[in-house]
């Protein structure tokens, strides 16, 4: 593709690009996408994680079409024949693994590239919709994981299932109904699997993609947030664009190529030397087969999702039911759809709000991991009273955002970006 | 049972077993195994065929595999490791059927291809150390790591047959509790010394190491390679950024 500078292509592929753009806006999705598109010059670390978490997408969906080729959805044959991709299929371990490890990785940008969201403003108006649209990615990729989790057809996949989708059983009334209606059956089974297959290889990946692409449309129409939280279309040059700005290709092609270099990196010693992680990853009670009969001796969900099961177990029961703990958790998502009106400050960055904000935030941070941590663990102490400090604190740090964020003082927002 | 008592109930199931394993626990000792040292894998694949594969298959490993894997031969793995399979494109399965194990054992022995990643090498080194002689179950031996394990002590020749030794505790509940405290040598000597014992039980944990995750040494020597390879491609792409950043100003 050309850029800005290079001279006029000459010759036949020039004539076969004119031919496409005279019946497909190629060039002009490429310079409104790329070429023309102007972001902030002033990114810093945290802006790796979008790309890396598109490149984590991709990894995902073509590990996952070779990884399809060879296994079998159904509960007779599925334990075997994740065994023959990792034994007898050419390079299939390397596909398991990679898949495998993709799915953590995935959080791990995801989260970072949310925290990034609530660091510098990038949630404010007007990029409202961005981040709903992010949330909502957020919310797919749960479902991706958890259908996705179950069809090694481990120990662990089935009893995490059952222990998952018998949280929707605690819903007064549909309860029963709901979870007959999930599983397609009275317990997990090859009928369970089967849809789980659908979903997971066909419904959520076309999903996450169009939620992608809208995400992507979103930002490219008002343009990306920067560590000063400040707009750079609001000082343009002669040329009209912005002083401030950078256009996309090449400058943050090569950029982010060099971010994805350390990722990679990183990625790479997980898959070779560590694809259990520690049991974090792949659990050891997933290499026994799905037994109905016998319970793993603990039973936790992986990594990713283990914040969320803590806040259930935080919950005592009352009034004879326990679905309090389940609509906490589904509370602790959907209270992340209103954070971009939630927010109150007159200012975006961290870098000009004031010393309550950074240490809200820092502390959230904290406590997300640790609760984290906590849901990995045995419902015991310290873990119980952990769990619900660490509770109540994720719903004050959104909760009490307005009034918080508005009575702080702040420093004044720079005119033009800081390096 | 309604849905909200399964939550509950396999939340209790859960914590149960945890208790249960923390009360129960019987140290794990190092396996030590080296699944690099050949010499220890092979060692441990002929006492796996010898004393294991009678009623344990390992239905996700194939003859050819272990072959290239153990630098054997087709003729060497015929004559000293291919008892039950006739093709070496066969996996290794056992000559005793789930029904007949059930009938035989009360349980079907497990598959043990994945036995290593499931339970860890640790795990299998000390349950094969610490059967012990127990007349009251019906294999006349009982198991430290798995009370109440229904496999028979098949290592006894070689081992000799372990005693337990009791000790009696007092509880903070005031009641007197019995619990397994060691296992010593038994009257009948084993064939082997403790120390070649303890190493034969090494290599055969060894080999099921290997036969848990076959391609874990190549995937480890690959690995070496491509990070040194994606470290190159980084640094490059770490000058070509700062190229084309050093005019933004």
């Amino acid at each position: 593709m050309a850029t800005q500078e290079a001279p006029a292509p000459t010759g036949r592929m020039a004539a076969l690009g004119a031919w496409i753009d005279a019946r497909f806006p190629m060039k002009k999705m490429w310079d409104e996408h790329a070429a023309q598109y102007y972001a902030p010059k002033n990114f810093n670390f945290w802006y790796y994680f979008g790309s890396l978490a598109m490149f984590v997408l991709a990894l995902q969906i073509v590990t996952g079409i070779f990884l399809t080729m060879s296994y079998k959805p159904s509960a007779e044959e599925a334990f075997g024949s994740v065994e023959y991709i990792m034994r007898d299929v050419e390079w299939g371990w390397l596909l398991r693994y990679l898949h495998s490890t993709g799915a953590s990785a995935f959080f791990i940008v995801v989260y970072l590239h949310m925290f990034r969201a609530l660091l510098y403003g990038s949630h404010r108006k007007p990029r409202e919709l961005i981040w709903i649209l992010g949330v909502l990615i957020y919310l797919a990729l749960m479902a991706e994981a958890f259908f996705g989790y179950l069809l090694p057809w481990g120990n662990m996949s089935y009893w995490g299932a059952q222990v998952i989708v018998s949280l929707f059983g605690s819903f007064p009334v549909i309860g029963e109904g709901l979870v007959e209606w999930i599983r397609g059956d009275y317990f997990i089974s090859d009928i369970t699997l089967n849809r789980f297959f659908a979903l997971h290889v066909v419904a959520l990946p076309l999903v996450l993609i169009f939620l992608v692409v809208a995400h992507l449309l979103a930002l490219h129409e008002v343009g990306s947030n920067n560590p000063d939280g400040i707009e750079i279309k609001k000082n343009k040059g002669p040329d009209g664009h912005p002083l401030d700005g950078v256009r996309f290709h090449p400058y943050y092609t090569v950029k982010d190529l060099f971010g994805l270099g350390v990722f990679l990196v990183l990625f790479a010693a997980v898959v070779f030397f560590a694809p259990e992680m520690g049991g974090l990853f792949l659990e050891a009670p997933n290499f026994e087969p799905a037994n109905p009969l016998l319970t793993p001796p603990h039973i936790a969900p992986v990594w990713y999702f283990t914040p969320y099961y803590a806040m259930l177990r935080a919950v005592p029961a009352f009034a004879g039911t326990q679905v309090w703990g389940v609509l906490v958790m589904f509370a602790a998502i959907l209270v992340l759809f209103f954070v971009p009106w939630l927010d109150r400050s007159p200012v975006r960055s961290i870098r000009y709000r004031g010393p309550i904000y950074k240490t809200a935030l820092m502390l959230f941070a904290a406590t997300f991991i640790m609760l984290g941590y906590c849901g990995l663990k045995p419902a015991a102490e310290p873990f119980k009273t952990l769990s619900v400090i660490g509770t109540i604190y994720y719903f004050v740090f959104f909760l009490a955002m307005p009034w918080y964020t508005r009575i702080e003082k702040t420093k004044p927002e720079p005119a033009r970006v800081t390096k | 049972m309604s849905a909200l008592s399964r939550i509950a109930a396999v939340f209790a199931l859960s914590l149960a077993a945890a208790a249960n394993a923390a009360t129960a626990g019987w140290p794990l000792q190092d396996a030590g195994t080296d699944v690099g040292n050949l010499a220890s894998l092979q060692r441990g694949a002929r006492n796996f065929v010898n004393y294991c594969l009678g009623c344990h298959s390992a239905k996700y490993m194939r003859y050819s595999q272990l072959a290239s894997d153990l630098a054997l031969t087709e003729d060497e793995l015929r004559a000293s490791l291919m008892f039950t399979g006739t093709r070496i494109y066969d996996t290794m399965d056992s000559a005793l059927s789930a029904d007949q194990g059930r009938q035989w054992f009360g349980n079907a022995p497990p598959d043990l291809s994945l036995i290593a990643r499931s339970r860890g090498p640790d795990y299998v080194f000390t349950y094969l150390r610490s059967f012990y002689a127990d007349p009251s179950r019906p294999t006349g031996v009982n198991n430290a790591v798995l009370p109440g394990t229904s496999m028979p002590h098949v290592l006894a020749h070689l081992q000799g047959l372990q005693q337990p030794r009791f000790e009696t505790t007092t509880g903070e509940d005031g009641k007197d509790v019995r619990h397994l405290a060691g296992l010593e040598p038994g009257s009948v000597p084993g064939d082997l010394p403790a120390a070649a014992f303890d190493s034969f039980v090494r290599d055969t944990v060894a080999f099921l190491e290997y036969v848990s995750e076959p391609h874990k040494a190549r995937r480890q020597e690959l690995g070496v390679w491509v990070i040194l390879f994606l470290l190159m491609f980084t640094a490059f792409a770490w000058f070509l950024y700062k190229e084309y950043w050093k005019d933004v100003k």
